[in-house]
């Protein structure tokens, strides 16, 4: 990915040289060539393409905002109610991901999950506790781990 | 013009007070401090956010000046909140903390008393 972006720049600073214009503009229109050069060669690389990689990212973050704004209307609408029915649980949950940083970023999507935050993770990393304000939600709390939050940071990381 | 940027800025800014409202009423009326931490990361975390974007926006369309800063500020807040949360339940559970009454389950508590069984 390093070497993608290094060859980018590369070719716009050539492009820069060949139109003979130092400004900020030949800069971005450079970029963009080289972007389109890298895009129609994606395929000799070893690694993928970083726009790839990129908009994954993109991705993520839309998706940690999303997550933010229903928790929050989940708490609302619980802590509106006259009567507040919560049994709370902690569980253990195992998870596929491996590397701290991809953890870090499972754990803070987790936190902002509609009811759930992350107290504690093994000392191996592979099982995370998390504690839970419904004990009948749970269930549908892992299915979505698994199948939105894992999927998309296993989309930024492999290579 | 004005009028719409003002529509935008009254929006955001109502919106996180009514979310930070949520916070102190949920930091009152939830059980214990795990529940507490529900209410405490993701309410405050998304009315401070929706606040300084509003005045961003006031600064940015009314006053015409665009600060980079609170843009930094809205996203080191989205970073470090969910960390917030979660160390602060943590430490609260090792260091002892009681669970409510309500609560059901609890699967780290035999993990914890085996590595504190270990320790000494």
């Amino acid at each position: 990915m390093a070497f993608q972006i290094l060859l980018n720049v590369l070719i716009a600073l050539t492009w820069m040289f060949l139109s003979v214009s130092f400004k900020p503009t030949t800069f971005i229109v450079g970029y963009l060539i080289g972007l389109l050069m890298l895009f129609m060669l994606r395929k000799s690389f070893s690694s993928r393409f970083y726009m790839d990689r990129l908009w994954a990212v993109v991705k993520l973050t839309s998706l940690f905002l999303k997550e933010l704004v229903m928790s929050n209307f989940s708490v609302l609408k619980l802590i509106i109610q006259p009567t507040m029915p919560i049994r709370p649980a902690i569980f253990a949950m195992p998870t596929v991901l491996e590397q701290d940083w991809e953890i870090t970023l499972l754990s803070s999507l987790i936190t902002l999950t509609p009811g759930t935050v992350v107290i504690d993770i093994s000392d191996d990393n592979k099982t995370l506790y998390i504690h839970s304000l419904d004990f009948e939600d749970i269930d549908e709390a892992i299915d979505s781990i698994r199948n939105t939050f894992e999927k998309a940071i296993l989309e930024v990381s492999r290579s | 013009m004005t009028v719409i940027a003002n529509i935008l800025i009254i929006a955001t800014i109502s919106f996180g007070t009514i979310f930070i409202l949520v916070t102190a009423i949920g930091l009152i009326r939830l059980p214990d401090a795990f529940s507490r931490a529900h209410a405490a990361s993701k309410s405050a975390t998304l009315g401070v956010m929706s606040i300084l974007l509003g005045v961003f926006l006031h600064f940015w369309l009314i006053e015409g000046h665009f600060n980079s800063r609170i843009l930094l500020g809205i996203a080191f807040l989205f970073i470090t909140g969910p960390v917030g949360g979660h160390m602060m339940g943590r430490a609260a559970y090792l260091s002892g903390v009681k669970l409510s009454d309500q609560t059901v389950r609890d699967d780290l508590a035999d993990v914890i008393k085996k590595k504190r069984e270990k320790l000494q």
